[in-house]
C-alpha cells in the first residue's frame, strides 16, 4: 500500500455523476409510467396511460447499479492506493452522519403521521374536541379505537400481534447489533478469523430477519391487514415496509463488506466504509426498537 | 497499475480540463458553481415566463388568453420553479462558488458527490416543464401539475392528472439532490477550513449558509415522505389523506408546511449571509453584532421548525394550536429584526459609497423589511382569516422572495462577478437593470397588497370587477419587470465573454475575506496549500 | 390605447393622493384598497386588529426606512470620509432585542380575545351545513329554533353567464385543438356588475340571529369566505368545521363571497352569495321552502317546448355550461354540439342516466337538479346548439 496522502484529495473528473443522474431520470419517467399500468387509478382522472414504463424503469435501474458499482470501485482504489487522507476520512464519516440524520428525518415525518393519526385524526373522526359534527353527521357508526379495526367507512382488518414473529425479530435485530460490534472490534484488534465469523453471523441475522418480516406480511394479507385496509394497514406497512427497505439495503452493504473484508480491504485504521455501514446498521435496529413499540406494542 | 494511472491523472489538475468534459464531468467547485448559476438563471426565465401568463390572464377580468385549467398549471409550475429550481440552486451555486474560496479550502469536501448533486437538477425540471410542454402542444392538452406548488391533498391525489406521477418522482429527485448538496456543505464548513479559521471567524455567508444546510437536510427528507404517501394514495389504496379510511387531508398540509416553512428560511437565510458580506465592504466599517448574527440566525432556524401550522390557520385547529402557532410565528420577528437592526448600525457613521452591489443590498433591506412585516401581520390569526388565501399573502412572498432572495442573488452576482469572471460588470447596464426592477418590482407586488386585502383569492383565473383596476398595474408592473431582467442577460454575457474592465484582485475597496486574496477571475484551483488565517 | 393609458395613470395617482390625505374619515368604505370592515362584530373586531397591526408595523417599517436613509444620506463617503469602526455595543442589541418583543406582547393580547371570541359556536339558533362541490356550494338547513327537521336543501351554482368571460383565444393549452378561432371571433358581451359573484340560488339566513355553519365538501377541499363576516373556513372532505355569525339587525341585505381555496379548473368560478334578511322574511321563506320540499317533486309536464327550453337554458348556462362550454363545444365535458350521442333518439335514455347517475368526471346531477330542471336541461341540449331533435323530455320520464 502506498503512502498516505497528505494533501486533500480532489478527484480527477468523473463521468459517474452524470450517468447516475441518467440513471435516476430513466427510474422516474419508467416508474411513473409504470405505476400507471400497473395499478388502479383514482376516480375523476385522466384515464391510465402508462404502457412502456417498465423498459425505462429497468434499464434506469441496472444503469444506476452499474454507474454506483464505478464510482465505488474508483473510490475504493483510490482508498487502497492511499489518495485519501485523514481529513478525507473525515468528510466520509461526517458526510454518513449527517446522511443518518437524514434518514432519522424520513422516519421521522412517518412516525410523526402515525402519532397525528393515533392521538388527534381518529378521536376526531369518533367526535372528540371540535368535532362533534363530524362524527354525528359524517361518520355515525364509527368507534374511535386504535388500532383501527374498522375504518370510518366500515372496511375491517385485524390486529398484528406484538408477541409473535415481531418479538423474535427484535431479538433477532438486538443481537445482530451486538455480533456486528463484535466483528467492528475484531477489525480494530486485528482478529481476522473472528472478524470473518461475526459479519458472516451478523449478515445471517439479517437474511433471517428478512424472511420472517416477508412471512409476517404473507400471514397479514391471509387475515385482511393490507395496504388498503385503512389507516392502520397504510401505516403498518409504510413504517415496517420503509424499515424493511433499509434493512435489506444493510444487509446488501453488509454483504459487499463481507466480500471486501476477504480481499483484504480494510486496516484497522481504514475502514470508513466498514464503520459507515456498521453505524448504518446501528441506525436501522433502533428504528426497529422503536417501531416495535409504537407500531405493534402499544 | 491503477496507482499509477491515478497519480497521472492527479497530476493534471494544474490546468483545467477542457470542452465538453470539463463542465459535464466536473468534479470542480467553481466549475460547478458555474453550471448551478446559469442554470438557476435559465429557470429564472422559463418561471419568470410563465408568471406573464398569469399576469396576462389577469390584466382584465374575463377569459382572455388561457383556459382556467392551463392557468392552474401556470400558477402550479411558476412556482414549484422558482423555488426549487431558481432561488434554491442560485443559492447553492454561491455556496459552491464563495464557501471553498471564504474558508480556504482546496475544493468541496465532496466533489463528486457535489457534481451529482447538480446533474440531477436539469433531469428532473425537464420531467417537469416536459408536462407542461405536453399540456401546451400535444394533442388532448394532458394536464400538468395544476394542484399549486402546494399540492395539497386530495386534489393532487384522487384528483390528480396523471403527470402527478411524474411530478412525485421529479420532486424526489430534487430531493436527493437537495440533501447531497446540503451535506456537501455542512462537511466542506466542518471539516475543510483552513487552520486557525474558526467557526467565529467564518463569513457571515458561511454561517448562514451551514445553518441552511442543516435545514435541508432536515427537512427534505420529510417532503420526501409526504410525497411518497401521495404516490401510494394514488396507487396502493393507502387512506393517509382520506378520512374513509381513518386519514385526514389536512395530515398532508402538517407533513407539508413542516417542511415548507423552514424551506422559505432556507431561500432567505443564504441572503442574509450575502448582505451581511456586502453591507461592511461598502460601508466601509465591520460588520455589526457579528456574534448576534450568529446566534439570531440559529434562532431563526430552530424556531421555523415549530411555526409550520401558520399556514394552516383555516383548517379548523384546536385553539390551542392556533395560540401556538401565532405565537411561535411572532416570535420569528425578533431574531430577524436584530438581523436587520444590525445592518442599519454597520451603516451607521460608516463612510457609504453606493456601488451596484450596495444598491442592491439596500434594496433588500427595505423592501425584505416591508414583506417581513406584512408576515407578521399574517401571524396575527383573526386577521389571517381575512388574509389567507389572498393577493395579499401573494403580495407578502412575493416582497421576501423577489425583492428580498432574487434581489440579494443580484446583488451576491454584481458583488461576486469581478471574481468570477475577472471583468467588472457593466455600470451602465447595471445602473438601468437596478432602477427599472426596483421601480417596476413595487409597481408589480405593492397593489397585491390592496388587491388582496379587498378579498380577491389567490389561483383565481378570474375576478370580480372591484378588483379589474389594480389587477391592470400589477400586470403592467410584471412586464416592466420581466423587460428589466434581460438587461441582466446582457450583463451576464458581457462578463462571460470577457467583454469589459479587468477586475483586479480586490476590486472593492473595502472588501474583506480570503476570497479576494487570490486573482480575478479565480484560478480553476486556489488553495491547493490551505492559507493560515491569524 | 394611449389615452386608455394615460386615464388610469392620472386616476391612478389621484387616487393614490386621496387615500393618503383622507385616511381618517372614509377609509373604511374604501373596500377596493384596504380590508373591509364587514358586518358583523367579529368582523368589525378583527378590522380593528388589522388597523392596529398595519399601524403598527407602518410605524416600524417608517421608522426603519428613516434610520437607513438618513445613514445612506448622512453617513455617505462624500460626508463622511473616515468611517468609525465600532461593532458591538451590547445595550444596543438588548434594546432591539427586548423592545420588538413588548411590541409582539402587546400585539398578542388583543389577537387572542378575538380568536377566543370566534372560537364559540354554541347557542346557535338555525344549523347550515354547507357543502362544497367541484364546483358549486350546497345548503341544507339542519336546525332552526327547536324544529330538527327541516329538510331545506339546495345547490347555488354562478350565476355569471358563460358568454360574459368565456373566451381565451388559447382555450385549452397554449396551442389550442381546434376551437381558438371560434372563440376570438365571438362577441362577448358586457359583464353585470355583479359578476364572478352572484348564484343562481342564494343562502337566506335571518338578520340579529347567532347561525351555525358545519362546513365540509365532498370532494376535495374548498374554503368557505365570507369577507363580510369575517368567516373563512376550509371545507375539508370528511371532516366538518364549525363557524358562526350574527348580523345585526340594521345590516340586512345581499352579501358575497368567494371559495378560497384551489380546488381545480373552476375554482374561481363557485362563489357564495347571502341574503340576510328580517327574521320574519325568513319565517315565511323557511316556511315555503319545507313545504315544497316535504311535498315532492313537480312532475307537471311542459306545456310547450318553449317553455322547456327557456327553463332548459337557465339551468344549462349555471350547471353544465362551466364544463361544457356555453354553445355545447365542450371543455372538461364532452361536446354537445351535433353529436351522435345528442342526436340519435336511442341515447335518449343515456342521456337521462348520465345526468342523474353521473360518469367518471361528470357529476350525478340527481340532487343537484329537479325532474323538472333534469328534464329540461335535456330537451335545451337536445335542441339547442344545433342539435334541433325536436325531443321533448317530460319530468314524468325522468323520474321513473
Ligand atoms: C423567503 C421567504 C419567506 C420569508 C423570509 C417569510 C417570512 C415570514 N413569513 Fe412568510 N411566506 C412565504 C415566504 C416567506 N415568509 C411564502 C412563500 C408563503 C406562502 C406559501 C403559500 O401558501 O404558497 C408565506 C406565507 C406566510 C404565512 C401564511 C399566510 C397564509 O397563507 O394565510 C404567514 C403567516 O403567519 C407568514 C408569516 C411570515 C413571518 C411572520 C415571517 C417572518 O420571518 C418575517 C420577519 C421579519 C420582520 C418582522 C421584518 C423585520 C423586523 C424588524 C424590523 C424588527 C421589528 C419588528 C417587529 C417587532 C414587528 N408567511
Ligand atoms: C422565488 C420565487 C418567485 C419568484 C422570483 C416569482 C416571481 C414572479 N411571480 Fe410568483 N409565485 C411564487 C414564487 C415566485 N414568484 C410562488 C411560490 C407562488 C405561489 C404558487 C401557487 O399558488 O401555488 C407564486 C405565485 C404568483 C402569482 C399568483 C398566481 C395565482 O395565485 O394564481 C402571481 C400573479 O401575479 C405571480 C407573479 C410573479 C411575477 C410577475 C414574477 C416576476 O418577478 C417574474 C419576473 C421574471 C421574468 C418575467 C422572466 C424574465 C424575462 C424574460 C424571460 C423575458 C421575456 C419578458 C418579456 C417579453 C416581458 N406569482
Ligand atoms: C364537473 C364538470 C361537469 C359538469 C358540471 C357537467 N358535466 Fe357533463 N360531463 C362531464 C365530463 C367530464 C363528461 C365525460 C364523462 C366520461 O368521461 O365518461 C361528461 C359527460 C356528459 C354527457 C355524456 C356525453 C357523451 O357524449 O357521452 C352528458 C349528456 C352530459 N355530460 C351532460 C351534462 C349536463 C346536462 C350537465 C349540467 C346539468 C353537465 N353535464 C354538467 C363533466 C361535467
Ligand atoms: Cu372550490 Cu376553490
Ligand atoms: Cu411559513
Amino acid at each position: 500500500m502506498a503512502e498516505k496522502m497528505t494533501k486533500y484529495y480532489v478527484p480527477d473528473s468523473s463521468p459517474w455523476p452524470l450517468s447516475a443522474s441518467i440513471g435516476l431520470f430513466l427510474i422516474a419517467i419508467g416508474g411513473a409510467n409504470f405505476i400507471q399500468q400497473s395499478t388502479e387509478f383514482g376516480q375523476n382522472t385522466l384515464r391510465n396511460t402508462g404502457t412502456w414504463g417498465q423498459y425505462p424503469l429497468i434499464l434506469g435501474a441496472l444503469w444506476l447499479i452499474a454507474v454506483l458499482f464505478f464510482w465505488w470501485r474508483d473510490t475504493i482504489r483510490e482508498s487502497v492506493n492511499g489518495l485519501h487522507s485523514d481529513q478525507l476520512g473525515g468528510s466520509y464519516r461526517q458526510g454518513m452522519i449527517w446522511f443518518i440524520f437524514s434518514e432519522v428525518m424520513f422516519f421521522g415525518a412517518l412516525f410523526g403521521a402515525l402519532f397525528y393519526t393515533r392521538w388527534l385524526i381518529i378521536p376526531w373522526l369518533g367526535g372528540e374536541g371540535s368535532n362533534a359534527m363530524t362524527h354525528e353527521i359524517l361518520w355515525p357508526d364509527f368507534q374511535a379505537i386504535w388500532p383501527l379495526t374498522t375504518a370510518p367507512d366500515g372496511r375491517t382488518t385485524q390486529v398484528m400481534g406484538a408477541w409473535g414473529l415481531p418479538a423474535i425479530n427484535t431479538a433477532i435485530l438486538i443481537v445482530s447489533s451486538i455480533t456486528l460490534t463484535i466483528a467492528h472490534h475484531a477489525l480494530v484488534a486485528g482478529e481476522r478469523g473472528k472478524l470473518i465469523l461475526f459479519q458472516g453471523l451478523t449478515i445471517v441475522l439479517g437474511l433471517i430477519f428478512l424472511s420472517l418480516q416477508a412471512l409476517e406480511y404473507v400471514h397479514a394479507y391471509d387475515m385482511g391487514l393490507t395496504l388498503d385496509a385503512g389507516m392502520y394497514g397504510s401505516l403498518f406497512f409504510f413504517l415496517t415496509g420503509f424499515h424493511g427497505i433499509h434493512v435489506t439495503l444493510g444487509t446488501i452493504m453488509l454483504i459487499v463488506m463481507f466480500f471486501r473484508i476477504l480481499k483484504g480491504h480494510f486496516s484497522k485504521e481504514n475502514h470508513f466504509a466498514y464503520e459507515a455501514t456498521a453505524w448504518y446498521w446501528h441506525f436501522v435496529d433502533i428504528v426497529w426498537l422503536f417501531l416495535f413499540v409504537v407500531v405493534y406494542w402499544l | 497499475m491503477t496507482a499509477v494511472a491515478a497519480h497521472d491523472h492527479h497530476d493534471d489538475h494544474h490546468h483545467a480540463p477542457h470542452g465538453l468534459k470539463r463542465w459535464l464531468f466536473s468534479t470542480n467547485h467553481k466549475d460547478i458553481g458555474t453550471l448551478y448559476l446559469w442554470f438557476s438563471f435559465a429557470m429564472f426565465m422559463v418561471g419568470g415566463l410563465m408568471a406573464l401568463v398569469i399576469r396576462a390572464e389577469l390584466m382584465y377580468p374575463g377569459m382572455q388568453v388561457v383556459d382556467p385549467e392551463f392557468f392552474n398549471q401556470m400558477t402550479t409550475v411558476h412556482g414549484l420553479i422558482m423555488v426549487f429550481g431558481a432561488v434554491m440552486p442560485a443559492t447553492v451555486g454561491l455556496a459552491n462558488w464563495m464557501i471553498p474560496l471564504m474558508i480556504g479550502a482546496p475544493d468541496m469536501a465532496l466533489p463528486r458527490m457535489n457534481n451529482w448533486s447538480f446533474w440531477i437538477l436539469p433531469f428532473a425540471f425537464t420531467i417537469l416543464i416536459g408536462s407542461v410542454l405536453m399540456s401546451a402542444f400535444a394533442e388532448g392538452n394532458p394536464s400538468a401539475p395544476n394542484f399549486g406548488w402546494t399540492f395539497y391533498a386530495p386534489l393532487s391525489t384522487t384528483y390528480g392528472p396523471a403527470s402527478t406521477d411524474l411530478f412525485i418522482l421529479s420532486v424526489h429527485m430534487m430531493g436527493i439532490s437537495s440533501i447531497m448538496g446540503a451535506i456537501n456543505v455542512i462537511v466542506t464548513v466542518l471539516n475543510m477550513r483552513a487552520p486557525g479559521m474558526t467557526l467565529m471567524k467564518m463569513p457571515l455567508f458561511v454561517w448562514t449558509w451551514l445553518i441552511t444546510a442543516f435545514l435541508l437536510v432536515a427537512v427534505m427528507p420529510v417532503l420526501a415522505g409526504a410525497v411518497t404517501m401521495m404516490l401510494t394514495d394514488r396507487h396502493f389504496g393507502t387512506s393517509f389523506f382520506d378520512a374513509a379510511g381513518g386519514g385526514d387531508p389536512v395530515l398532508f398540509q402538517h407533513i407539508f408546511w413542516f417542511f415548507g416553512h423552514p424551506e422559505v428560511y432556507i431561500m432567505i437565510l443564504p441572503s442574509f449571509g450575502i448582505v451581511s458580506a456586502i453591507i461592511p465592504t461598502f460601508a466601509r466599517k465591520p460588520l455589526f453584532g457579528y456574534a448576534s448574527m450568529v446566534y439570531a440566525t440559529a434562532s431563526i432556524a430552530l424556531l421555523s421548525f415549530v411555526v409550520w401550522a401558520h399556514h394552516m390557520f383555516t383548517v379548523g385547529m384546536p385553539l390551542a394550536g392556533m395560540l401556538f402557532f401565532m405565537y411561535m410565528t411572532m416570535l420569528i420577528s425578533v431574531p430577524t429584526g436584530v438581523k436587520v437592526f444590525n445592518w442599519v448600525a454597520t451603516m451607521w457613521r460608516g463612510s457609504i459609497t453606493f456601488e451596484l452591489p450596495m444598491k442592491w443590498a439596500l434594496a433588500f433591506v427595505i423592501l425584505f423589511t416591508c414583506g417581513g412585516l406584512s408576515g407578521l401581520m399574517l401571524a396575527i390569526t383573526p386577521a389571517d382569516f381575512q388574509y389567507h388565501d389572498t393577493y395579499f399573502v401573494v403580495a407578502h412572498f412575493h416582497y421576501v422572495l423577489v425583492s428580498g432572495a432574487i434581489f440579494s442573488i443580484f446583488a451576491a452576482a454584481y458583488y461576486w462577478l469581478p471574481k468570477w469572471s475577472g471583468v467588472m460588470p457593466n455600470t451602465f447596464l447595471g445602473e438601468l437593470h437596478f432602477w427599472n426592477s426596483l421601480l417596476s418590482v413595487n409597481l408589480l407586488f405593492f397593489p397585491m397588497h390592496f388587491v388582496g386585502l379587498a378579498g380577491m383569492p389567490r389561483r383565481y383565473a378570474d375576478y370580480a370587477l372591484q378588483f379589474a383596476d389594480y389587477n391592470w398595474w400589477i400586470s403592467i408592473g410584471a412586464f416592466w419587470f420581466g423587460i428589466s431582467q434581460l438587461i441582466f442577460v446582457a450583463v451576464c454575457v458581457l462578463c462571460a465573454m470577457k467583454k469589459g474592465e479587468k477586475a483586479p484582485a480586490s476590486p472593492w475597496e473595502g472588501a474583506e475575506g480570503l476570497e479576494w486574496t487570490v486573482p480575478s477571475p479565480a484560478p480553476f484551483h486556489t488553495f491547493d496549500t490551505p492559507p493560515v488565517v491569524k | 390605447m394611449q389615452s386608455t393609458l394615460f386615464r388610469r395613470v392620472v386616476s391612478a395617482l389621484s387616487l393614490l393622493l386621496v387615500s393618503g390625505a383622507g385616511v381618517a374619515s372614509d377609509w373604511a368604505d374604501r373596500s377596493n384598497l384596504n380590508l373591509r370592515p364587514g358586518v358583523t362584530e367579529i368582523s368589525q373586531d378583527v378590522f380593528g386588529l388589522h388597523m392596529t397591526i398595519l399601524w403598527v408595523v407602518t410605524v416600524i417599517g417608517l421608522l426603519v426606512f428613516g434610520l437607513i436613509m438618513y445613514s445612506a444620506v448622512a453617513h455617505r463617503r462624500s460626508k463622511n470620509p473616515n468611517p468609525s469602526q465600532f461593532h458591538e455595543h451590547v445595550g444596543l442589541e438588548v434594546f432591539w432585542t427586548v423592545v420588538p418583543f413588548f411590541i409582539l406582547i402587546a400585539m398578542a393580547f388583543p389577537a387572542t380575545r378575538v380568536l377566543i371570541s370566534m372560537d364559540d359556536t354554541s347557542d346557535a339558533e338555525l344549523t347550515i351545513k354547507v357543502t362544497g362541490y367541484r364546483w358549486n356550494w350546497s345548503y341544507e338547513y339542519l336546525a332552526w329554533k327547536d324544529d330538527n327537521d327541516i329538510g331545506v336543501f339546495f345547490f347555488s351554482n354562478l350565476k355569471t353567464p358563460p358568454e360574459q368571460y368565456e373566451r381565451p383565444i388559447l382555450s385549452g393549452g397554449l396551442f389550442p385543438h381546434g376551437t381558438a378561432q371560434q372563440r376570438v371571433d365571438a362577441e362577448r358581451p358586457a359583464k353585470d356588475a355583479d359578476y364572478m359573484l352572484a348564484v343562481d340560488r342564494p343562502l337566506v339566513i335571518p338578520a340579529g340571529i347567532k347561525v351555525r355553519f358545519l362546513i365540509t365538501a365532498d370532494d376535495v377541499i374548498h374554503s368557505w369566505f365570507m369577507p363580510d363576516f369575517a368567516i373563512k373556513k376550509d371545507a375539508i372532505p370528511g371532516f366538518i368545521n364549525e363557524v358562526w355569525t350574527v348580523v345585526p339587525e340594521d345590516a340586512t341585505g345581499v352579501y358575497y363571497g368567494q371559495c378560497a381555496e384551489l380546488c381545480g379548473r373552476n375554482h374561481a368560478f363557485m362563489p357564495i352569495e347571502v341574503h340576510v334578511v328580517p327574521q320574519d322574511e325568513f319565517e315565511t321563506w323557511i316556511a315555503e321552502e319545507k313545504e315544497k320540499a316535504a311535498s315532492g317533486p313537480d312532475l307537471t309536464p311542459f306545456a310547450s317546448l318553449d317553455v322547456a327550453m327557456q327553463l332548459g337554458q337557465e339551468k344549462y348556462a349555471a350547471a353544465c355550461a362551466l364544463c361544457h362550454g356555453a354553445n355545447g363545444q365542450g371543455g372538461i365535458g364532452l361536446p354537445f354540439a351535433g353529436t351522435d350521442f345528442m342526436k340519435n333518439p336511442e341515447r335518449l335514455q343515456d342521456n337521462i342516466d348520465v345526468l342523474i347517475k353521473g360518469r367518471n368526471a361528470m357529476p350525478a346531477f340527481a340532487a343537484q337538479l329537479t325532474p323538472r330542471e333534469i328534464a329540461a336541461v335535456i330537451t335545451y341540449q337536445r335542441n339547442a346548439f344545433g342539435n334541433e331533435t325536436g325531443d321533448l323530455v317530460q319530468p314524468a320520464d325522468v323520474a321513473k
